[in-house]
């Protein structure tokens, strides 16, 4: 039943990420022809767009929403090609365990660096 | 509450390569697996090289390690196997909850699969893969701007 529950949550994190992936993808790699959220021109990932985002609240926030549901879409997916396996429930603990743990340190560190750079952005410090 | 028995995979990897006499939507399923792999890579070194700027190291801007063309043909491919991912995971959910399946039937000879009722989502959820994939390469090779 929690497998299940664990799945559940895999898919509706999958929903999630459809959206606001979508959000970066169109944002990151379409810039060029919709022009979103890049008004210094040039490209998307040039310092001052990306200036100009690590600004806006909105983004900080949706930021660590997408990597807090990403990270757990893509390592529970890891987890459950690596579990098809028939590994030892000894193997199957220390699996979890470390994805785990990289999870929650990839997280941090995500969270901290949006946090960071969405106040250097406000304090304009790099211009 | 009962755990959810497992099989156990005596084909190791293969069974999860192997698509045998399955069908285009076993591939899908391994495409899907494999663009997941290649996606989640990404995703996590792009976790620690986003998180440099930080720190103030932009490597990824006009004159920065990543800004080369070989990474942005490796951003293309990522680009790709998000558009592939993102649409065959629409259409995996929407299988999972039961859409697109057709309606339960009695089994009589000659038989019907209901993979021939969700054949027409697999082949709407490539196309619309496909046009995001061609949107996307136009933007890639410049010619957006």
């Amino acid at each position: 039943m929690r497998e299940t529950k664990y799945w559940t949550w895999h898919m509706a994190a999958g929903v999630v990420i459809l959206f606001l992936l979508g959000v970066h993808m169109v944002t990151m790699h379409l810039g060029g022809i919709t022009h979103w959220f890049a008004p210094a021109g040039g490209e998307a990932i040039s310092q001052a767009n990306i200036l100009f985002r690590d600004g806006r609240l909105f983004f900080t926030v949706t930021y660590i929403l997408l990597l807090g549901v990403a990270l757990y879409h893509g390592l529970y997916g890891l987890r459950t090609i690596l579990f098809e396996l028939t590994l030892k429930p000894a193997v199957e603990k220390a699996i979890s365990f470390v994805l785990l743990v990289v999870g929650l340190g990839l997280f941090g560190l995500g969270t901290w660096a949006a946090i960071t750079v969405h106040t250097i952005a406000i304090a304009g410090i790099r211009g | 509450m009962a755990e959810i028995q497992r099989h156990d995979n005596r084909l190791g990897i293969w069974g999860w390569l192997g698509g045998g006499r399955w069908g285009i939507e076993r591939y899908a399923y391994i495409l899907h697996r494999l663009t997941g792999l290649g996606i989640l890579l990404y995703f996590l070194m792009h976790i620690v090289v986003t998180s440099l700027r930080a720190r103030g190291i932009y490597l990824w801007v006009e004159g920065g390690f990543f800004h080369r063309p070989i990474f942005k043909v490796g951003e293309f491919l990522v680009f790709a196997a998000f558009a592939y991912h993102a649409f065959n995971g629409v259409r995996l959910v929407l299988v999972e909850l039961g859409f697109a399946v057709g309606k339960p039937i009695e089994p009589v000879y000659p038989y019907k699969t209901s993979l021939n009722v969700q054949r027409p989502l697999l082949i709407v959820m490539m196309i619309l893969a496909a046009i995001f994939l061609a949107v996307g390469g136009y933007e890639f090779l410049g010619l957006a701007k």
